[in-house]
């Protein structure tokens, strides 16, 4: 399929430009114009990821790998097509390692169960961090169940920062697998993701990264991490929900039992045995997400389009900003400051819950998250029941902030 | 559009800020804890019991502005009732901010407890007014439980 649009490659970075890209922005909430802070739970999709989905079902409809007639072959070839952009997104040697599963949460559970159940046995040690995601806690504690295996946990500084001073300790004998979040989705803190792998090889333990609100924000190359595993979903990079991936690395992939049974992911089948699927079909059970993955593919061709040393320095730039109007206003208290920060802020406010910043921000056409925002763990250790997080993404703009600052001014005129 | 004023006013914010009845009782007749994952808010209700007349209700938590004020107002409101009453205004609370915004509804029994009528023009908020509620229930019902509103 022709995926040409509309967008040429912007020589600077021009955020009034890139805003015309994505619909959405242009909508209205509560009769104000919507200020979208909610980036982190979903990002919003350029026109040209929209195009294509409506594309793929208007003129490619059509089951993958089996059919010989030429919407099959076509449909198989855009599907394809968007495997072979996630390989070279994410910088991995072959396109064999790309599987495509639901989102993070589906990739995880892929991993506890295969790779999991087969290669770990009772007594062995996951190692996850105080900041994972519980979609990277309870994946892990089902295996605990099912196997005997057992979870600990690397601790966090105040600021939101992993105790690195800890971390060799706490590789035993008995750790089998690290499972670590590249990018904090409640904190934003960044993780030296790379030496803890060089960390964990040199013990022989393998390591399985979290990328979901690392790959809207950073440049990821999987072959320099050396990650065994990486997992992300579609729509927290701008592309739709419901496609995801799992990274893994050929050798392990090809040693994992299947995930799920059904067609695609079998080479023959009798009533007696069935032979599986080479890599990564023998993951891929059932029919997939098609326009998922198209979509997917398209969003990627977008960020691909895009100058990004001039995104992240925008996205940088934006941030401090944000940072400095919240610090300045009283009574707040932002929560994570770790030095290598992506795009969130979370933070409290002084006698006033979370949930009611919400409702006062969302009359204000400001769209933000409140609550543990999938972190349980993570408030608890901040002494917080919930935090009000506004997460960004390269198409706000300091107006926003301004709009959000003046919105936070509103929540504490109700509240004094 | 709804107004901000509206969801929260006056009393409302005024018993947020300065809950009543914010305590434990001590040993209570009845307790129940109530829990809202969406928002985190956590509840304890307890009750002191005279046959079916509530001689004392009180309760603890953390929540949002809504929860903690709706608790407190339901403590003020139910010292000294039957449990009867009890019931019957639940029944006219629930009635009130789950109807359609263009329903009229009547509020009349309910006194104080009508400043959340605003609450049903906000959905998601809807949870946040009836968790002591449904905790009071729990809490009569004799219920181990944590009760959820999810």
């Amino acid at each position: 399929m022709n995926v040409a649009t509309a967008v040429s490659r912007p020589a600077t970075f021009d955020v009034g430009r890139i805003r015309q890209d994505f619909p959405i922005l242009h909508e209205y909430v509560h009769g104000k114009p919507l200020v979208y802070l909610d980036n982190a739970a979903t990002a919003q999709k350029p026109q040209s990821v929209i195009d294509t989905m409506v594309r793929s079902l208007t003129e490619e409809n059509a089951n993958i790998h089996r059919g010989v007639h030429a919407l099959s072959e076509r449909a198989t070839k855009s599907f394809e097509d968007a495997r072979a952009k996630v390989r070279r997104f994410i910088n991995a040697a072959d396109a064999r390692e790309i599987v495509f599963v639901r989102g993070t949460t589906e990739a995880i559970n892929l991993v506890a169960q295969t790779y999991g159940r087969t290669r770990l046995t009772s007594g062995d040690e996951i190692l996850i961090s105080a900041l994972e995601h519980h979609s990277n806690i309870v994946p892990w504690q089902l295996l605990a169940e099912q196997i005997g295996v057992h979870l600990r946990v690397i601790p966090m500084t105040d600021a939101g920062e992993l105790r690195l001073d800890q971390y060799e300790g706490l590789l035993t004998p008995r750790t089998k697998l690290v499972s670590i979040v590249h990018v904090s989705n409640s904190l934003g803190t960044i993780n030296p993701v790379r030496e803890m792998v060089e960390t964990a090889h040199a013990r022989g333990i393998a390591v399985l990264v979290d990328g979901a609100q690392a790959v809207p924000h950073l440049k990821v190359d999987v072959q320099a991490l050396d990650c065994d595993f990486y997992a992300f979903s579609g729509h927290k990079m701008f592309g739709p929900t419901g496609i995801g991936v799992l990274y893994g690395k050929r050798a392990l992939l090809e040693g994992m039992p299947p995930y799920q049974g059904g067609g695609d992911m079998i080479s023959s089948v009798t009533f007696e045995k069935s032979e599986y699927n080479v890599v990564p079909y023998k993951f891929e059970a059932g029919t997939p997400n098609i326009t998922g993955a198209v979509g997917l593919g398209a969003a990627i061709d977008y960020l691909e389009r895009l100058d990004w040393p001039a995104v992240q320095a925008y996205e940088h730039e934006l941030l401090a900003y944000a940072t400095e109007r919240l610090a300045g206003l009283t009574g707040v208290r932002i929560l994570g400051t770790a030095a290598r920060k992506a795009s969130v802020l979370s933070f409290v406010m002084e006698h006033v819950h979370p949930h009611d910043i919400g409702t006062i921000l969302d009359q204000e056409g400001v769209a933000i998250r409140t609550g543990h925002h999938c972190t349980q763990p993570v408030m608890e250790r901040l002494g917080v029941p919930a935090t009000a997080r506004a997460s960004l993404a390269f198409y706000n703009t300091r107006d926003e902030i301004d709009t959000l600052i003046a919105a936070l001014g509103k929540v504490q005129e109700i509240f004094t | 559009m709804s107004d901000l004023r509206e969801l929260y006013q006056e009393v409302i914010l005024d018993h947020n800020k300065r809950p009543r009845n914010f305590r434990a009782i001590a040993p209570p007749s009845q307790k129940a804890e109530g829990y809202n994952p969406l928002c985190g808010d956590r509840i304890t209700v307890y009750l002191r019991l005279n046959g079916d007349v509530i001689e004392d209700v009180a309760f603890e938590g953390s929540g949002c502005a809504i929860s903690k004020a709706s608790a407190s107002l339901m403590t003020d409101a139910l010292k000294g009732r039957t449990i009867g009453d009890a019931d019957s205004l639940f029944a006219e609370f629930h009635h009130m901010v789950t109807a359609p915004a263009d329903a009229a509804v009547e509020t009349g029994r309910l006194n104080k407890l009508a400043v959340f009528a605003g609450v049903r023009e906000y959905p998601v908020r809807v949870k946040c007014a009836s968790l002591a509620w449904h905790t009071l229930r729990a809490a009569l019902e004799a219920k181990h439980d944590v009760v959820s509103t999810e």
